[in-house]
């Protein structure tokens, strides 16, 4: 069991790896995905209060997990950069940051859709949707602080600060929309009270969820490597790199 | 230590005294332009008036965040208080309390008056300025953070409410809350409570991460 | 005793200085020259602890000031190229408050005599902004007078001085350095001043 990881943590060796492991978690991604769109569609029974169109569900619920679980793994990363100074986890949380925002954002999206024939509207202010809306807003503040920021040693570790900040205001902020959204019940619209799910409605929003979080590495592997690439473009390895592109 | 940042921070806003009464009239303008745009209607104006009084504090407060740090950037006086033998943390705990005495403190004065445009009975005018006056620290101490991670970056003054704004949300919520509870007859000793922990929890946090902060953005 | 050891300093893209190593002893003076934009503040700030350096190490009586912090700090005055005074505060304010902030808090008369010591009788009581160039300079430099730290790191202290102002920087640096003071300074003007051990740092 003597891998040796650190070897893994300088952005040359992590590049290649990066660069093998790109296309398994691509293809993987492709395959659950095309297995849970079968299950939503074609297997999953209609549902007898809502129809077909519950079936948003399948991309709903998985992307909604798979933006709170980015924002903690981005922080995590993002603290350990900050913590131990080491370049590469800062780079990982630069590169979760956009797919974690397009998740939430097609969370609330396809949550909006779903609202239309459920409860008639486009947006209500229920309390899940509105601290997606927040998620958003923490993730667009944490990529536009690292935008504005020329120096990237700044810009990690200013953003780390940030993360962490916003990670002890998750659990407040969630709180504090639950309670506003009690105390000003309107419609009783809510999505906690869901009718019991039938087994394979479950499997294929589990199934689902696994090709986002494989298509989540992949992504995040794919901008790390064009974020080394950028950091490191004046070191010799990169240099070498490019003369082999060249002579292919 | 403490004492003479505060003594220096206010000496500084008693000497630029048109920085602090600009806060004050953006607070004052906000607040009664919703009159304006949504109609003299009085119940209506009684039940938006906690919101209208707490974003309209949210913003003000807000906006006079990027002189708490940026002119004792400027002039090289941060890079001293970097350097001072003393608790950064408290440094920063002792600006973010001089913020909160010149901004924070004169919202809450005049938050009385501008319910009592909105027609608000005396006991939820009452309640009101005890939220602000919880809830404004806890803006000063987290604004501090956001200061400092923008400090010195182009655009930072509308950087900074992209930051701090979704981190405000608690404070408006059980702010505005606290309010409308009371004129719904409901107890607002659990929203106090709230703002209360709220204030406790960003005076441990905040004074640390926005030390930290201005570490990162000095070096 | 001040040590620094393979010191790299990189800002962007590029390499201001590799491999720079230095040892400064009890009343020993150390001069910083080089062209503009060769290093020499952000060599200053590294010394301060406000930076780190990319690769090597600073330390401070044989312990990395990176462990040290507000030890070190207590123990170092740092004065800038952007001053460090505050333009709407009197003089006697600014200096007051600057000594409070760096650990020893003065009495108004302290604080007066300073000022009065360094040339600026008289106008202890305007506010900074409406002083010369050269009067604000010597506002900043008047901490030296109050200060018991060892080691002084100066970033152009001459600069917009006159010949009065710098003969009285000498003689300050010099009774400094004989009570076994430190002295990291970067200059452009000629100044000779005696210590124990002169050396000059070339940063190219």
């Amino acid at each position: 069991m003597a891998i040796n990881w650190f070897k893994y943590s300088s952005p040359s060796s992590f590049y290649s790896l990066a660069g093998k492991m790109i296309p398994l978690f691509t293809v993987t991604a492709i395959l659950l995905a095309i297995a849970g769109l079968y299950i939503g569609f074609f297997v999953a029974p209609t549902d007898f209060q809502q129809g077909e169109a519950y079936r948003i569900i399948f991309i709903h619920v998985p992307a909604a997990w798979m933006s709170m679980f980015l924002y903690l793994v981005m922080a995590c990363w993002a603290a350990i950069g900050l913590a131990f100074n080491t370049r590469l986890s800062s780079m990982i949380a630069t590169a979760i940051a956009p797919t974690g925002a397009m998740f939430t954002f097609l969370a609330l999206w396809t949550g909006s859709l779903w609202g239309k024939p459920m409860w008639g509207a486009w947006w209500v202010w229920d309390a899940r949707l509105t601290s997606e809306l927040i998620l958003l807003f923490l993730y667009i503040g944490f990529m536009s602080l690292q935008a504005a920021i020329d120096d990237p040693r700044r810009a990690d570790k200013a953003g780390a600060i940030l993360a962490l900040v916003g990670v002890v205001n998750i659990p407040i902020i969630y709180f504090s929309v639950n309670w506003w959204n009690t105390l000003h019940q309107g419609a009783s619209v809510s999505l906690t009270q869901s009718p019991k799910m039938a087994a394979t409605m479950l499997t294929g929003m589990l199934v689902m969820a696994l090709a986002c979080w494989m298509y989540s590495i992949a992504m995040t592997l794919i901008r790390t490597r064009v974020i080394i690439l950028e950091r490191e473009r004046h070191t010799s390895w990169v240099a070498d790199l490019h003369e082999k592109e060249a002579a292919r | 230590m403490f004492f003479w940042i505060i003594r220096r921070d206010l000496l500084l806003a008693m000497r630029r005294q048109s920085d602090v009464l600009t806060t004050l009239f953006f607070f004052v303008i906000v607040v009664s332009l919703f009159p304006l745009s949504v109609g003299p209607e009085m119940n209506m104006l009684r039940i938006m008036a906690p919101g209208v009084v707490w974003v309209a504090a949210l913003l003000a407060s807000m906006l006079s965040l990027g002189r708490m740090f940026s002119s004792d950037y400027l002039d090289g006086t941060l890079e001293q208080m970097l350097l001072s033998p003393h608790s950064l943390s408290m440094l920063v705990l002792g600006k973010a309390f001089a913020h909160w005495l010149v901004t924070g403190v004169p919202l809450v004065l005049m938050a009385p008056v501008l319910g009592i445009q909105y027609d608000l009975p005396a006991d939820a005018l009452y309640v009101l300025t005890a939220s602000l006056l919880l809830g404004t620290p806890i803006l000063s101490l987290i604004g501090a953070i956001g200061a400092a991670l923008t400090l010195g970056l182009r655009g930072g003054g509308v950087l900074v409410s992209l930051l701090v704004l979704p981190l405000y949300i608690p404070v408006l919520i059980f702010g505005s809350g606290a309010v409308e509870a009371s004129s719904a007859g409901l107890g607002y000793s659990a929203h106090f409570s709230l703002l209360g922990a709220f204030l406790l929890v960003s005076l441990v946090f905040a004074p640390w991460a926005t030390a930290s902060s201005l570490r990162i953005s000095m070096e | 005793m001040l040590k620094g050891s393979n010191l790299v300093c990189v800002r962007g893209d590029r390499r201001l200085f590799k491999d720079v190593n230095f040892s400064l002893e009890a009343g020993g003076i150390m001069r910083v020259t080089g062209p503009n934009g060769s290093g020499k503040t952000s060599l200053l700030r590294m010394l301060c602890g406000l930076s780190k350096p990319e690769y090597g190490e600073i330390s401070w009586h044989g312990k990395p000031i990176g462990s040290l912090s507000g030890e070190y700090f207590s123990d170092i005055t740092y004065l800038g190229h952007l001053g460090g005074a505050k333009d709407d505060l009197t003089a006697l304010e600014n200096l007051r408050i600057s000594s409070a902030l760096s650990g020893t808090e003065i009495t108004e008369q302290d604080a007066a005599d300073a000022l009065q010591h360094i040339g600026l009788g008289g106008r202890q009581l305007l506010p900074v902004k409406v002083l010369s160039q050269g009067q604000k300079k010597r506002v900043v430099l008047a901490r030296l007078l109050i200060g018991k730290t060892k080691l002084w790191i100066l970033d152009e202290p001459l600069v917009a001085l006159d010949t009065s102002a710098v003969g009285m920087i000498k003689e300050i640096l010099e009774r400094h350095l004989a009570q076994g003071g430190m002295v990291v300074m970067t200059t452009h003007q000629e100044i000779d001043i005696a210590a124990v051990t002169t050396q000059q740092l070339q940063l190219v």
